[in-house]
């Protein structure tokens, strides 16, 4: 690189840089929307269902019957209601004031003991089919451990045929905010690095300053660096900080390399940024760009990355559009990274996908740009 | 008066739709993600990828293994011959989870002792660990009730019949697609609202609109007007789809539904109008538009249950206009709810719509003139 590139690329990055100062909107995108998000994220997104109202209707409070509805008093998953009818339970589970209904009729106990088996009657609210199915899995458990219990009780203990013992890796309390705040990293990532750049060019051309530039000898690759540079340093900031959050505040474990980490976030910023770029580059417009910002940052980086929804229960073509959204490899890495380890089999492929886009991302903005020249 | 507020919205829907580019960019991005997000945005299990560690040679295990294989939420991917395997097969995403059978499994069956199953499953998405441990657990413990019958004649002392309301298959579809509905009707509406006069004061054409005759809440109306027709519209080809294409059931009444959309569709035109009077250039409006929607959708309910979080952010939902219609949408939707059931939703959503209106009222008159 000869003297005079060097000297009109920190001359770029110079008033790139005072622009960033004077709109103090890029810091606040930077610095402040990373920590509001990873707060409202952190906080806010989570699927571990605790205290779940449910409505108990026991008809006839027999000693069985009671033995039953006591575990659902222990149980830190549900919060019991106990209702005298199985009309006002369903008068309740309309109106939302319970999410379910465990109902033991009148005769439970006398056919207990009749060894008739009686049926133990559970209605959840389907709306929230997620939650449901999680309820339906802590009203096993319990129905599980009271039929243990009266085994133990009769004397004799209750040998299941196949005897279950499960074993969940890498996250054995099943907290979904470990699996979920290194995603949300991705998420914050995708947003900081877009809308960082998605303006920077649209607006030098809505201003007449484009061609300003392109008349000084600066040339193509000039301009750009010095366009990707200090956003870069920006984007790079608010990384820090985010991980630095992840760590104090929500404590998740890191158990893969901090350099690994920064180095795979680098790229993946490098291609966030590229992706903003491309956009001004195309649209030119400032509107517009902003507008395709939204759609296409935050709500893919949302959805299509195994951040939350997990990308092998989806249809095969949505799969297969998932491979377009750069959020999709960085999650899976983050998510390896933090919870399980260097797993080089996961890293190297996401990796390589995410300098594939890089690549791609610049490689178009600079051809586009060039040819304006023309 | 009249037709001076017609022609400055006649003039604001020329400047959306007359340019080819932000004509698409207003309509075609919500109607694909719906169809994406639709068919993406799913809680449920399927295929997860099992593996199968068989010490035992009888065919009791094989039968038990015959049961996964039949389940809709497993699918069988390979055998393994040395425990040693498990490990880096699951740090790699090669299976979900692996499936143990102990030595002598259907020896001890038949003696009538306990054969051990150890299961391992990746916990790095927790939510896909805890679906797939259901699953499990009651293949498992079918299999059981299955086999004292059959081998002792015992029935258990009491069973468990569990049903759903509203949604009877459990199908997450059901819950996220309407939800879509809000989701794309509050983006569409505040990117036209907030957007569109950051817009006009960079390119510097905001002062020429203050010097014609229009009065400062004349242009208000001139600006919000056309958020509502574009909001209202593109949520009503949304519930289109959502009913015709992915055929969610529509239990309600859409007369019901539909003076919920339009409070809905005001608040948010509040907001964007709000973002609009702060911001000077497109940079800040953008910026402003992520700042309510990023924290909206998260403080929803959309992905997420209210309910699960603490109870310091749920207080926060309750100022969040999309929590109210969130859940009006989909109690309409799936559990036929009339308006007495969320009357309760209803009245908070329309004092924020009143709230943000009232407040973009007067920031339009003491930041704009």
């Amino acid at each position: 690189m000869n003297p005079g590139s060097l000297m009109r690329i920190k001359g770029m990055i110079r008033k790139e840089w005072l622009q960033v100062v004077r709109d103090p909107s890029s810091i606040a995108i930077a610095f402040f929307l990373p920590l509001l998000l990873l707060l409202i994220f952190g906080y806010g997104v989570s699927l571990d269902a605790k205290n779940v109202p449910i409505a108990l209707v026991v008809e006839h409070p027999g000693a069985q019957a009671s033995s039953f509805s006591g575990g659902f008093f222990q149980s830190p998953y549900f919060l019991p209601v106990p209702m005298t009818s199985i009309q006002e339970a369903e008068a309740a589970l309309r109106e939302s004031k319970v999410n379910g209904i465990v109902w033991l009729q009148n005769n439970f106990d006398r056919d207990y003991l009749k060894k008739e088996s009686p049926p133990i009657s559970v209605l959840v609210n389907g709306v929230d089919a997620n939650t449901a199915r999680l309820v339906e899995g802590y009203v096993q458990g319990i129905w599980f451990g009271w039929l243990e219990q009266e085994a133990e009780r009769a004397g004799k203990k209750l040998q299941a045929p196949v005897q279950l013992e499960q074993r969940i890796w890498f996250n054995p309390q099943v907290r979904s905010t470990d699996f979920l705040v290194p995603g949300i990293l991705a998420v914050i990532m995708t947003l900081i690095g877009g809308l960082l750049t998605a303006l920077v060019i649209a607006r030098e051309w809505e201003r007449g300053t484009m061609e300003a530039l392109l008349v000084t000898r600066i040339s193509v690759a000039e301009l750009l660096l010095g366009k990707l540079i200090p956003y870069f340093i920006l984007g790079m900031g608010g990384l820090m900080l985010s991980l630095l959050m992840a760590d104090f505040l929500f404590h998740i474990p890191l158990r893969g390399s901090v350099w690994l980490l920064l180095a795979t976030s680098a790229l993946f910023l490098l291609v966030a940024l590229g992706m903003g770029l491309f956009i001004s580059t195309v649209v030119r417009s400032q509107f517009v760009a902003a507008l395709v910002a939204l759609v296409s940052t935050f709500l893919p980086a949302f959805i299509l990355s195994g951040f939350i929804f997990d990308i092998q229960s989806m249809p095969l073509v949505i799969q297969g559009i998932t491979h377009l959204i750069a959020a999709r490899y960085y999650v899976s890495i983050m998510q390896t990274l933090f919870l399980v380890g260097n797993v080089w089999s996961i890293v190297l492929p996401n990796s390589a996908a995410l300098l594939v886009m890089a690549v791609l991302f610049l490689g178009l903005v600079y051809r586009k740009t060039r040819k304006n020249l023309e | 008066m009249g037709h001076r507020i017609l022609a400055l919205i006649i003039k604001e829907f020329l400047s959306l739709f007359r340019d080819k580019k932000s004509r698409m960019a207003v309509i075609v991005p919500p109607i694909l993600q719906l169809l994406i997000f639709g068919y993406a945005a799913t809680f449920d299990l399927e295929n997860a990828g099992l593996v199968v560690f068989n010490e035992d040679s009888g065919a009791i295990s094989r039968e038990l293994i015959g049961r996964f294989q039949g389940s809709v939420g497993f699918k069988l991917v390979g055998y393994l011959h040395s425990e040693a395997e498990v490990g880096p097969l699951i740090d790699r995403k090669g299976a979900l989870l692996a499936l143990h059978i102990g030595k002598q499994c259907s020896a001890n069956l038949m003696r009538g002792e306990s054969c051990p199953v150890q299961v391992i499953i990746d916990g790095r998405n927790s939510n896909t660990a805890m679906l797939a441990l259901n699953y499990v657990r009651s293949i498992v413990s079918d299999f059981n009730q299955e086999w004292a019958e059959q081998t002792t004649g015992t029935k258990l002392p009491a069973h468990l019949n569990i049903r759903a309301w509203f949604n009877p298959n459990l199908e997450s579809r059901w819950f996220i697609v309407p939800g879509i509905i809000a989701l794309l009707a509050m983006i569409v509406t505040l990117v036209v609202t907030a957007l569109s006069v950051a817009r006009e004061r960079e390119a510097g054409t905001f002062d020429q609109l203050l010097v014609t005759p229009l009065r400062p809440w004349e242009v208000l109306i001139g600006k919000a007007i056309p958020g509502l027709i574009v909001g209202v519209g593109e949520a009503s080809l949304i519930i289109l789809v959502t009913v015709f294409w992915f055929r969610i059931p529509l239990v309600g009444q859409l007369a019901t539904l539909y003076p919920a959309l339009i409070i809905y569709v005001l608040s948010i035109i509040g907001v964007g109008l709000m973002i609009s009077s702060f911001s000077t250039t497109l940079q800040q409006a953008l910026l402003g538009a992520f700042l309510f929607i990023v924290p909206a959708v998260t403080l929803s309910g959309f992905s997420t249950p209210i309910a699960n979080m603490p109870p310091f952010m749920q207080m926060l939902t309750y100022l969040n206009p999309m929590r109210y219609f969130l859940t009006i949408v989909r109690r309409v939707f799936l559990e036929g709810a009339g308006l007495e059931y969320f009357w309760h939703d209803l009245w908070p959503m329309s004092i924020i719509a009143a709230a943000t209106l009232t407040m973009a009222t007067w920031l339009f008159r003491h930041r704009m003139y």
